[in-house]
């Protein structure tokens, strides 16, 4: 019973939070002790970012109470949970690109007077910079700013309006493993200056280097909660998953055949003019999984965009099945047997505001048998839908209602269904699992592994090292828009991507 | 534990319900209604009485309702002119600017070869309105397309260009010699004049209106062409995936747009004061776009619209015996469409009350 003396800095007891259909908190405990890093585990769908954006003040939750340093509070907004010392990191950083340090920090700040002056705070931002390792110049602008400088600049907001509780969403996501060390380091520094940290992440290694306890999320409830001395990596995944995982995994048997796309010294630019891809030369058979591994943001949605026609590339040649496909029209290249399955699946992808009907048909709204001369046959189109919505498992209510409302799984197995059925000789998928549940990644990785048994080529661009390793025939790595080193599949390390990842290391090819 | 009560608060909807959004925008037009009406009463009016007026003499009289779709035909024709390129999501602002070309174009036929059968002289009037009004939405398209300047400042500008245009024929070159310096135009022939309906001022562009609405409802939801369209107002990036020719759309939507918008100016010239004279359109083509928004761009909602808003303008003259400006029926006008865009937010977010527990 000696823990309950200490008083904890949050204390969340029974919070339950309803969305239409979904249950997405229930009667979840969550606590955080003074001065610790506390990780919060759980898959995606788990509900962490939930219960965060409750603790948060974005979402009001339906039942349950809430204590900060002992005392009952109830937060109506964001800003009250910042009154409360509560401030979050967004996994997408809430920055005005045209501003600078300074301004984006005191920019909502109840404290900041009218007239202001801004080189005494900018003065005292540094100050506080300083004091935590957060180096960054306050009179830069944020559109300057790499990546993990954005990041520094959140936090350093959070710190600026008195945050004892930093709720770090994901903060991996979007650096390299050098930045997350830094990061870590920063982290340990504040939870020793008697602040707290939580970690939101789904990532295992996270936890077991950095973090003080755990709370384990899954499907909404809370699975555990464990002491650092107890955390081990197999039990926290069981934990996560809440079952033995026995993943779909290559059978690393070789069905490769001949080549079906050959990129040779394709250069890009990126959207706003400056180079994205340089140099790229790598090829792709039947039957085999091509992996682009690497940080996002390296050129990888430009990759996917200039082989797929969406981009304009500048030099060097694209080749499907022998034919030269630089930049001919995005319609030209899908006719030619080319999918995609885009990152932005709602947007891009699909039409989020058109119902299934409509989306499934994006592709095929000129050809038969949807349709005719000028008219689309709606009555042809719906039994198509049917039957790929019957095929691929996609559970819909309604093929009327917009796409925008289905969930994340079922939007990509809707989106699969489409690009699959043009019957594509190369399929090219971004980022597919990304926000997908334990249940909908499987589904998604067995797909892509029934394409290749069947002798589709596939380029699968991905982020997390054990889809690439779980998947991939051959593993090209990218850093700044560049092939940094291509792996053949079956015995790749972790470590030896990583360093490709940052830019070192030299490639393999031919080896 | 105290409770303090009353507290509102807004919750993100995930869909909203199609009853709600009927519900809100007859409510939007009755809260309008409400805050002309104290308007009225606080400028000494009775808002009862004056509202009762305005609609016995819209509604109570054969008079009222024809003088209503005389108003509501041009509202219906450029409301559903509108409607194809707010689709797209190609802001056309230039209503006004191509009910003038249009009327323009159709007046410059009669006035030239005035002689012409009426089977051939209003096919032509009609040919000649629908190319220039398309022609003039045209030109603001191609910036749009080619280097994405702003259609809506550029629409907008064109209107002045058009209406100055107009102005400046019948004051000038066009000014009927017999017509004691009146800015008009010389009368059209016979030939020339869209028959009217029953001896009223109805006349034959109520046919045009709803032709038009039956064939942009097919264009929408049947044809290819309406699907991309489709697909390019909902997202633009997902059109380009699908190998959608974007800036194709843009040429052709705002051609069919302004072309339907100056079949507009076509059927008031011929319809109704058969000549060209100043003051084609007394803003049309801006009640239009109200018109347009509030049938959330059905066409079929948009015929109906457009009745209420001729009513409404009917309503504001109807009033001005009892001292009161025809600008009453603008105001009205214009708190609907500000309720109708402040009623979307209840359609977008649910209003909770919540409770609030003491600190």
């Amino acid at each position: 019973m000696g823990e309950s003396i200490k008083v904890k800095l949050v204390e969340m007891r029974g919070i339950t939070k309803r969305f239409p259909g979904v249950l997405a908190n229930d009667s979840v405990d969550f606590s955080v002790e003074p001065g610790e890093i506390h990780a919060l585990l759980g898959e995606n769908g788990s509900g962490k970012s939930t219960l965060m954006s409750i603790l948060a003040g974005q979402y009001r939750p339906d039942g349950g109470v809430m204590l900060v340093k002992g005392k009952e509070i109830s937060f109506r907004s964001p800003r009250d949970a910042i009154k409360s010392g509560i401030g979050m990191v967004h996994q997408h950083f809430k920055l005005v690109d045209n501003f600078t340090v300074t301004e984006n920090i005191i920019l909502g700040d109840d404290r900041t007077p009218f007239f202001c002056r801004l080189d005494s705070l900018s003065a005292k931002i540094s100050r506080l910079g300083e004091e935590y390792g957060l180096t960054v110049d306050p009179g830069a602008r944020i559109d300057q700013l790499s990546v993990g400088e954005k990041q520094r600049v959140e936090i350093l907001k959070m710190l600026y309006r008195g945050s004892d509780l930093l709720v770090m969403d994901e903060p991996t996501a979007v650096l390299t493993p050098q930045e997350s060390e830094e990061l870590f380091a920063n982290l340990k520094k504040f939870a020793a200056a008697g602040r707290s940290v939580v970690l939101i992440t789904h990532k295992l290694n996270e936890v077991l280097s950095a973090a003080d306890r755990v709370t384990v999320l899954r499907g909404g409830r809370t699975a555990a909660v464990l002491g650092r001395e107890e955390i081990t990596e197999s039990k926290l995944a069981r934990l996560m998953v809440g079952r033995d995982i026995d993943p779909v995994k290559n059978d690393s048997k070789d069905f490769a055949g001949e080549t079906v796309l050959e990129l040779q010294g394709v250069g890009a630019m990126k959207d706003v003019g400056r180079q994205g891809l340089r140099n790229i030369t790598f090829s792709v058979k039947r039957g085999q999984i091509f992996g682009i591994a690497g940080v996002a943001g390296n050129g990888q949605k430009e990759l996917a965009e200039a082989v797929t026609g969406l981009r304009w590339v500048h030099s060097g040649r694209i080749r499907i099945n022998d034919k030269d496909i630089t930049n001919l029209s995005p319609r030209v290249i899908a006719d030619l047997g080319v999918s995609f399955v885009p990152e932005d699946r709602l947007g891009m992808g699909l039409v989020p505001g058109l119902g299934i009907v409509d989306n499934l048909i994006l592709k095929r709204y000129r050809k038969a048998p949807v349709a005719g001369r000028y008219l689309i046959d709606y009555k042809k189109a719906g039994q198509e839908a049917e039957r790929l919505v019957k095929e691929f498992d996609v559970k819909v209510a309604d093929f009327r209602s917009p796409v925008s409302l289905l969930s994340g799984g079922n939007l990509q197995r809707l989106l699969l269904a489409r690009e699959i059925s043009e019957n594509p000789s190369l399929i090219v998928v971004v980022y597919p699992v990304r926000g997908l549940d334990v249940g909908a990644t499987e589904a998604v990785h067995s797909i892509l592994l029934e394409l290749r048994r069947k002798g589709t080529a596939i380029l699968l661009v991905s982020e997390d090292l054990e889809e690439i390793i779980k998947l991939c025939d051959r593993v090209g790595v990218m850093y700044e828009g560049e092939i940094a080193g291509i792996l053949p599949g079956g015995d790749i390390r972790p470590e030896e991507i990583g360093l490709l990842m940052m830019g070192s290391g030299i490639s393999r090819e031919g080896a | 534990m105290r409770r303090l009560s009353g507290f509102i608060y807004f919750e993100k909807r995930l869909n909203t319900p199609r009853a709600s959004v009927f519900i809100i925008t007859v409510l939007s037009v009755f809260l309008s209604l409400v805050l002309g009406g104290v308007f009225l009463s606080v400028t000494g009016h009775d808002p009862i009485e004056i509202y009762s007026k305005m609609f016995s003499g819209v509604f109570g009289s054969s008079f009222g309702l024809s003088e209503t779709l005389v108003r509501a035909i041009p509202l219906m024709i450029l409301g559903l002119g509108i409607s194809v390129a707010f689709r797209m999501q190609l802001w056309n602002i230039g209503a006004e600017g191509q009910i003038y070309m249009g009327a323009f174009a159709a007046s410059w036929v009669p006035l030239t070869f005035p002689h012409l059968p009426t089977y051939i002289m209003l096919p032509a009037m009609i040919t000649a309105a629908m190319l220039a009004g398309g022609l003039w939405a045209l030109i603001p398209a191609i910036p749009r397309a080619y280097l994405g300047v702003n259609e809506i400042i550029t629409t907008l500008m064109l209107n002045y260009v058009a209406i100055l245009w107009v102005e400046y024929l019948v004051f000038g070159p066009w000014r009927d010699p017999q017509g004691f310096n009146f800015p008009l135009s010389a009368p059209f022939p016979e030939a020339a004049r869209l028959g009217s309906l029953g001896g009223s001022r109805v006349h034959g562009g109520i046919l045009f209106a709803l032709v038009i609405a039956v064939i942009i409802y097919i264009i929408i939801n049947r044809t290819r062409w309406g699907y991309e369209i489709k697909v390019i107002g909902e997202s633009e990036a997902a059109a380009r995936y699908a190998g959608m020719d974007i800036r194709r759309n843009i040429l052709l939507v705002m051609l069919l747009s302004g072309a339907i918008c100056g079949l507009a100016g076509m059927s008031e010239v011929s319809g109704i004061s058969g000549r060209l004279q100043h003051g084609v359109s007394p803003g049309y083509g801006y009640t239009a776009i109200i018109v347009a928004w509030l049938a959330k761009l059905n066409p079929f909602v948009i015929i109906v619209a457009a009745i209420l808003f001729g009513g409404l303008q009917v309503g504001g003259y109807m009033v001005q015996s009892s001292g009161i400006s025809a600008a009453v029926a603008t105001m009205l006008q214009g708190a609907i469409l500000f309720f109708v865009l402040g009623g979307e937010v209840f359609n977008r977010y649910r209003i909770r009350l919540g409770r609030r527990e003491a600190p």
